[in-house]
């Protein structure tokens, strides 16, 4: 009866969202939506899928028991578990991709965070846990190798490289925007790489050990930098701190070699904690707020652009585009890596996945929801001209006029004013947008509360956390990318393969920075904003580590004898592949040059414009990377499809490579 | 009733296993557990756990 009543409320949720026409309505609906049916998909859809399909057993031992050594394999308690695990699944994704989708309206993004999570997302992330454990927590490269074949593992390891390199692009994109001009959010985020390194130093060398000490220190430095920024931006010495674009470019390409070639505890993990500690916290109060103040939504549920396409935040229509566009919050490839990383070493009980994987994937997809509704309280004329580049605002003009989306110069600039920056106008990335919609829900509370309204402090705040953990991802992911190309390369040159030889690391981050920092310029000095043609090519990067995971799945299932079950994996595979390579064609052969990348190519064609041979070599740059992706998925579904024939057909035998079962001695205790 | 130094302790470990930092404390357990004594001093397990730890990858 209870959960009847559970899916009611969120079915009643879910008509008013659909229904309303033209008025402003509460976000609480939005909130109800997506509360209920992640109640009632947890209760039921992943009770199946750990019970009926992969038969978890408590009494199984995990990794952690079975090969616990106190550091990398530690039996840990489900609620901490389920605090690491999000913490590494959750970052600028969830946030960023939900504001750009905002241009739809509400409604065609919030579909698809709730539904594709519950039935992809937070499948997929649970079956790889569930897969990894029972494989001494193998990564997700290893199973495809082994569990399908070389073919598959080598794929992996490809797709995994690309994705690494357009996704730091793009994230450093976000950031290089949102500091652009920006003397205050530069000022803050400058003062956190000193920050770093003390505490690095603090719990390294002075007090080993001490991660709270140093935490707490580096806490109340971060705050003391964002108040000193107000005074920075106000002050002359904020011209120091008031770049380009292309010199924030360099200076983060910078940043980006130092931290992968310096060791860890220096200025990695330490950014790390302090990065966690944010976002946890941030994101706690960030729910808080929306679910005490409510704010309206003023965004309509669908906007013209749902039907027209060529929207002027990014081109295309819904089907791919909003699905491309918001991946992680909805499912996201790369959290298969985690899932097959640090997690699966850390789970006590085997029962305890469903919580971890299938669990922490609805909380992310929660924490996408209320970045759109963070950004659906911006006005539609604030937020278009926030996210839309000139050129791009200039051929929507007249869709937004009809549609009511105005805004003046003045309004732009008054809040812009109130908001502590020089200007709003284009500060494409979706970062600063969500930004204004959280300072004003943080304002709003701390106003009914009887504090300030702190509108500056509060979008700085909200810009210093979207860069703080930006950043820790550009910092993990140069490394990571440069452990792989010293493993490649150290397959021919053994030397080289050393991780800790210092011409290999400086070579090798040196090659990784310069991958993702060609995107990166690519993007900063593209005149429709490098958001438009790069954040689709992350998307389907993503998407595609996701089907990679979802081949490795459905072939595990089909091995243990599940197949009447594969349609778990396979029903959002089939969707993934879809998007994927739907998105992939339009982006390069679509004849509208808004869209296309050759099409675009081809209108600069006899262009007078001087950067125009530069464009056309990053348009048939984009054309190959996005080739190669569409190539990828194609390769990995046919090695996967004749592996599951062979199987099914018996022509090949059935075999699974699980560690054989072990009973747990925490079983036998309680 | 846990007495408050026992409570910040805990408290202090769930923190650290939330970040993901490391806790020699767990290691020592571990040795306790395995019935053998500790291998590494603290700034010895501290930096190979640092040094695992570079090799883990943040999400987007």
């Amino acid at each position: 009866m209870r959960w009847v009543l559970v899916g009611g409320l969120g079915a009643v949720a879910f008509g008013v969202l659909a229904l309303a026409r033209g008025e402003t309505i509460s976000a609480a609906w939005l909130v109800i939506a997506a509360v209920c049916t992640y109640a009632v998909a947890y209760r039921f859809y992943s009770r199946f899928i750990a019970t009926r399909v992969f038969s978890l057993d408590p009494r199984r031992a995990t990794p952690a028991e079975r090969l616990s050594n106190g550091r990398d394999f530690v039996p840990t308690n489900k609620w901490v578990l389920f605090g690491h695990h999000f913490a590494a699944i959750a970052g600028a994704g969830p946030l960023v991709g939900p504001v750009l989708a905002a241009q739809f309206g509400y409604l065609p993004g919030t579909l698809w965070l709730v539904i594709g999570v519950v039935l992809g997302g937070a499948v997929q992330d649970f079956t790889i846990l569930c897969c990894s454990v029972r494989r001494n927590g193998k990564s997700l490269g290893q199973m495809a190798k082994e569990e399908i074949n070389p073919v598959a593992g080598g794929t992996a390891m490809v797709a995994v490289l690309c994705i690494m390199i357009i996704l730091l692009a793009v994230l450093a994109l976000i950031v290089v925007n949102a500091l652009k001009a920006s003397p205050w959010g530069l000022f803050t985020i400058a003062c956190t790489i000193p920050i770093a390194l003390l505490m690095g130093w603090w719990m390294r060398v002075w007090r080993p050990g001490k991660v709270g000490e140093a935490s707490g220190v580096g806490a109340l430095l971060l705050i003391a930098a964002l108040v000193g920024g107000g005074w920075v931006a106000s002050h002359p010495i904020g011209a120091a701190f008031t770049h380009s674009g292309t010199t924030l470019t360099w200076m983060i390409m910078g940043y980006g070699f130092v931290a992968s070639a310096l060791p860890v505890w220096m200025l990695l993990a330490p950014r790390d904690y302090l990065s966690t500690f944010l976002k946890i916290a941030t994101i706690v109060i960030l729910a808080v707020a929306i679910l005490v103040i409510l704010p309206p939504l003023r965004m309509p549920a669908l906007t013209p652009f749902a039907t027209l396409g060529e929207g002027p935040v990014f081109a295309g229509k819904i089907f791919p585009f909003a699905f491309i566009t918001i991946a992680c919050g909805a499912i996201s490839g790369f959290h298969a890596l985690v899932a097959s990383g640090t997690t699966p070493k850390l789970l006590a009980h085997e029962s305890d996945a469903r919580m971890i994987g299938y669990g922490g994937m609805l909380m992310e997809s929660f924490v996408g929801v209320m970045a759109m509704i963070a950004a659906c309280t911006l006005e539609p004329g604030v937020y278009f001209a926030m996210n839309t580049t000139p050129a791009a605002l200039a051929g929507a003009s007249d869709v937004l006029r009809t549609a009511g989306f105005v805004v003046t110069p003045d309004q732009m600039q008054l809040l812009a004013t109130q908001m502590g920056e020089q200007t709003l106008i284009a500060r494409t990335g979706g970062a600063p947008s969500l930004a204004v919609g959280m300072a004003h829900i943080f304002s709003s509370v701390t106003s009914v509360l009887g504090g300030k309204t702190a509108t500056a402090l509060w979008y700085h705040f909200a810009i210093m956390f979207e860069a703080l953990f930006i950043l820790t991802t550009i910092d993990a992911g140069t490394r990571v990318g440069r452990f792989m190309l010293q493993e490649i390369v150290g397959h021919v040159w053994p030397r080289f393969g050393e991780t800790s030889w210092y011409p290999s690391i400086i070579a090798s981050s040196a090659v990784v920075v310069a991958g993702w920092g060609y995107f990166l310029y690519q993007g900063v000095v593209d005149p429709l904003g490098g958001i438009n043609s790069l954040w689709p090519l992350f998307g389907i990067s993503n998407q595609l580590l996701a089907a990679v995971a979802l081949c490795v799945g459905t072939t595990i299932l089909i091995k243990m004898g599940r197949g009447r079950y594969a349609w778990v994996t396979l029903a959002p595979l089939v969707w993934i592949v879809a998007i994927t390579m739907t998105a992939g064609w339009q982006k390069v052969f679509s004849a509208d040059p808004k869209l296309g990348f050759l099409a675009h190519a081809a209108s600069l064609i006899g262009s007078t414009d001087p950067r125009a041979p530069r464009l056309i070599f990053n348009d048939r740059l984009n054309t190959f990377v996005a080739l190669l992706f569409m190539a990828v998925v194609a390769l990995l579904l046919v090695v996967s499809i004749r592996e599951w024939w062979l199987v099914l057909s018996r022509r090949k035998p059935a075999t699974v490579t699980e560690t054989p079962f072990v009973e747990t001695g925490y079983a036998a205790t309680s | 009733m846990p007495r408050p130094a026992d409570l910040a302790r805990r408290m202090r470990r769930v923190v650290r296993h939330v970040i993901g930092a490391p806790d020699y404390e767990t290691y020592l357990e571990h040795c306790r557990q395995a019935g053998h004594p500790p291998q590494l001093c603290e700034r010895e397990y501290v930096d190979q756990f640092f040094a695992s730890k570079g090799k883990g990858g943040r999400c987007c």
